[in-house]
């Protein structure tokens, strides 16, 4: 029987992709087809008071839809109600979408756009975090609290008294764009008999088939939603696309032709989600032995406008700020505020990013604190099996995480360079400098998410004998086509080419839930492995499959069951573990099913004249369970570290009045082939009993670590604390300059 | 429709085939290879030049076709991605991008790729400094670049071994 989990087998679709074959949303083409555009406040704040529009355009030659042209509710359906899909009296950021404009000429569209003018009455409007918490003007709800989270663990106000240290430390990280090489883009064709039909990029089809569902007031199955090649996502797919697909729809709901729309590179970086930025301030109560005995943690993370997923993203960061350590008392006060800002939203990662750069910087304050080396400090607190993290979760499985830091210390030479660098930096303009991260991500919904998410997955055999699996779940350059289809194939004892993906398409497969949260191999892995179980339980039951098959005979005994039963289809459906129990309102219990674990270990060299920065080395060391496709997994390390050297380094939003500044490649700088290190990447693996064959989450997880540990290797290199990200060399040279004063 | 006046005439050679266009003279030569020849291997990223997702060969020098004006098109021979493998016959690149895991959404490998061809046809034993130089000017923002690297190694491998043979 071939075995297929392990090996590093190639993408499923690598071919179409490096032949340039394989067609994203801008490389489709429907007959008649318009364009369309979005025309957007410029005004964080306002009343809409008149839309104008310009006479030297012959307006009856274009698409025109605003607010008072939608069927159904005006709104992006996600977890609260909020948002409009068109901002019809009152305007709350400056990309708030007003009116939407088609016509088959992009350039006369071009033009069109520019001589619409929405005339307004401004408002005050909050613009920084401190605004908001402040409460200088209330811009959403009572006061602008989108969603608090109170974590407590033991009883932090006894603990102060007994500490032999009590460390203070504040943390910022800034704004980050997702920066997928393919900008959003929606093709839909929609009209009152057949309902709508949507293609485009995106993670999730069954959040943009829930958006649209109200929005045009129809029957769930008047709406289909399908996904296109999708060039990346990083979360920055998982919510916006149901924007985009509504005005799309709108537009060819209206105009009874296909519209298009695929935003320019300016339009997608000013007008869709990025990563929240945070402040976060840790007070911790720790022993001269350097015992962690309490952290009291306040997270606050700035939301822009609208709820859209920050409920979701405060959870993750609430939850990953005491890290993979125990502490008997905890307390963690989390808040998302609105702001006038464009929404925040989804980023690989989720709030954990934030939280766990805080905490590691933190811990090598609390280390300096106590007198001991970082790496010892983290030592003695390392959560192990049997122990309770912040919620009170008991770890049951082995944690390796002093294993997983011994390694990467050794494989990054961290003692032997720290001693060395310390010797040569005094004499010498670059500063060398080495520091490491260890840290969790949870892998899956966090809670009780699974259970309401209640995911669907079908297995059904094809006319061909071949197997085909039937999932919302999509690639998105992550590996689903591949990982999925080698669990199938492992668990039929089938060779790869055997088994196939279904098109991600609400009208044919079920819902699997959203391509988010680590889940994808983890859970919906899970229930392909068992729809497969079952399809291959059904062939035997059915007498046409023999205990030992080949691959031939697999296909025969398909063929048969269904000349004879009709569609050989099987399904799975996620079940809660018994032993995971969660409590939604005190914010105890198990918060993921399992955790990846993971040590990173960055060395850097910072230019003390210039201030820049440059990694050196990187070694990523983590535990993920069973490896599933050793080339897709490292590949998923390596860009998310790249993304994370981005994050700590360059990546850098400029806001002025609400809006993006920086919206261009040009000034929003990403990491280049230049910029990066030797990235080496290991894994332990550790089965994780309820993964399929083993295998855990770990896509965000790269995001966690990469960012603190950078910071400390500067640290270690220039001896000033670097507490803010992105840690430019402007901020750093006021860092250094001040530390000389 | 009347055919517009402030259009020109360009002829060039698009993988190998002539070509005869009518075009605006500063349309982009990615809209002309995208939109009136339907190669739409060649992918837009940025629209300015930054993130090398629309290169194509034009007279064997990279570009990004998002800057070129399809004026400067005439007489111009252009390669893209989809000129580069025959049906059954994948280029040593291609091939090796797929063994390697260079690809990952794939929307940056077609110009990537085309950088790494350029690079290969310039200097057929890069060093590692002269990988990345090279793909200096395409961004990915999946892989790290780490098995893009990689990619090219085992390409540079596979020709070097195709011409001692």
């Amino acid at each position: 029987m071939p075995r297929v989990i392990g090996q590093p087998v190639p993408r499923k679709e690598a071919r179409d992709k490096v032949t340039g074959q394989a067609r994203y949303v801008d490389d489709l083409s429907f007959p008649g087809m318009l364009r369309g555009v979005t025309v957007r406040s410029t005004c964080p704040r306002a009343r809409i008071k008149k839309i104008h529009f310009d006479a030297s355009i012959p307006w009856d030659e274009f698409v025109i839809v605003t607010a008072k042209d939608i069927p159904g509710k005006n709104c992006v359906t996600l977890l609260l109600e909020d948002q409009p899909c068109l901002a019809d009296t009152v305007i709350n950021h400056p990309e708030e979408p007003v009116v939407l404009l088609a016509h088959a000429d992009k350039y006369l569209l071009e033009e069109a756009r520019r001589a619409v003018w929405i005339e307004v009455e401004p408002l005050p409007a909050v613009l920084t975090l401190e605004d908001s918490l402040a409460r200088k003007e209330i811009i959403w709800g009572a006061d602008n609290v989108l969603k608090a989270i109170h974590l407590e663990k033991g009883n932090v106000d006894e603990v102060w008294s007994q500490a032999d240290f009590i460390v203070e430390g504040e943390y910022e990280t800034g704004a980050q764009e997702q920066l997928y090489i393919e900008p959003n883009g929606m093709v839909a064709v929609a009209n009152p008999q057949e309902g709508v039909t949507v293609w485009g990029s995106m993670q999730c089809p069954y959040y943009v088939h829930r958006a649209l569902v109200p929005l045009f007031g129809l029957p769930e199955n008047k709406v289909r939603v399908i996904q296109v090649e999708t060039g990346g996502g990083f979360g920055g797919k998982e919510e916006y696309p149901s924007m985009i697909a509504a005005h799309a729809a709108l537009l060819a709901w209206k105009s009874g032709r296909p519209v298009k729309i695929v935003y320019d590179r300016a339009e997608d970086m000013a007008a869709t989600t990025k990563r929240h930025p945070s402040r976060t301030r840790h007070r911790t109560a720790v022993s001269k032995e350097g015992r962690l005995l309490g952290m009291e943690i306040e997270f606050v993370l700035d939301g822009g406008a609208y709820a859209t997923l920050s409920a979701v993203v405060l959870s993750r960061g609430t939850i990953h700020a005491a890290g993979p350590y125990l502490c008997p008392n905890v307390r963690v006060r989390s808040r998302a505020m609105a702001t006038n800002t464009p929404p925040q939203g989804a980023f690989r990662g989720f709030g954990a990013p934030q939280s766990t750069f805080a905490l590691e910087r933190h811990l090598n304050k609390v280390a300096q604190a106590v007198g001991l080396p970082p790496e010892e400090l983290r030592r003695r607190n390392f959560l192990r099996e049997g122990e309770t993290t912040a919620t009170g979760q008991v770890i049951r499985e082995k944690v390796a995480l002093a294993d997983l830091l011994a390694r990467a210390l050794e494989l990054s030479d961290y003692h032997a360079k720290l001693k060395r660098f310390a010797a040569e930096n005094a004499t010498r303009q670059e500063k060398k400098g080495i520091g490491f991260a260890t840290f969790m991500h949870g892998a899956g919904f966090t809670g009780s998410g699974e259970k309401y998410l209640a995911s669907v997955v079908g297995v059904e055999a094809t006319p061909e004998g071949r197997v085909r699996i039937l999932t919302a779940s999509t690639e998105i350059g992550q590996g689903t086509n591949t990982i999925l289809c080698q669990i199938a194939a492992e668990t039929l004892g089938l060779e790869l080419e055997r088994v196939e993906m279904a098109a991600p398409d609400t009208a044919a497969v079920p819902n699997s839930g959203p391509t988010v949260a680590s889940r994808t191999c983890m859970i919906v892995g899970k229930l392909v492995e068992s729809a497969a179980l079952a399809l291959k339980q059904t062939l035997e039951g059915s007498g046409f499959l023999p205990r030992q098959y080949s691959q031939q005979e697999f296909g025969e005994a398909c063929r048969r069951y269904m000349e004879k039963f009709g569609p050989l289809r099987t399904y799975s459906q996620y079940q809660l573990p018994p032993e995971i129990q969660w409590d939604e309102e005190n914010y105890k219990g198990d918060a993921y099913g399992a955790y990846a674990w993971a040590a990173y270990v960055a060395e850097v060299t910072v230019d003390s004249l210039t201030c820049e920065v440059r990694v050196d080395d990187f070694v990523a060391v983590q535990e993920v369970g069973r490896v599933v496709n050793p080339v897709l997994a490292a590949g998923q390390i390596e860009g998310g570290v790249a993304q994370g050297i981005g994050y700590a380094l360059y990546e850098n939003v400029v806001w002025q009045e609400g809006r993006m500044m920086n919206n261009q490649m040009t000034n929003y700088i990403m990491p280049t082939s230049m910029d990066v290190p030797r990235i080496r990447v290991y894994f332990e693996e550790i089965p994780y009993a309820r993964g399929p064959a083993g295998a855990k989450g770990l896509g965000e997880l790269p995001l966690d670590g990469t960012a603190p540990a950078i910071a400390n290797a500067i640290e270690n290199a220039t001896g000033v604390a670097v507490d803010r990200l992105p840690v430019l060399p402007e901020h750093l040279l006021d860092l250094l300059e001040a530390s000389r004063a | 429709m009347p055919e517009d006046g402030r259009k020109v005439t360009v002829t060039c050679k698009v993988n190998g085939l002539e070509r005869t266009l009518r075009v605006y003279p500063l349309a982009r030569l990615l809209d002309v290879l995208r939109e009136e020849l339907h190669l739409t291997g060649t992918k837009e990223g940025c629209g300015e030049g930054e993130c090398g997702a629309c290169s194509v060969l034009l007279n064997g020098q990279l570009a990004n076709s998002c800057l070129i004006p399809a004026l400067q098109a005439d007489k111009a021979e252009i390669a893209t991605i989809e000129g580069l493998a025959s049906p059954d016959c994948l280029h040593e690149v291609q091939q090796a991008f797929i063994e390697a895991g260079g690809a990952q959404c794939g929307i940056c490998t077609p110009g990537m790729i085309v950088a790494a061809v350029n690079l290969l046809a310039r200097i057929p034993q890069p060093t590692e400094g002269e990988i990345r130089f090279g793909l200096a000017g395409n961004l990915c923002r999946c892989t790290g670049y780490m098995k893009i690297f990689q990619a090219v190694v085992r390409a540079c491998r596979r020709q070097r071994e195709r011409v001692s043979a």
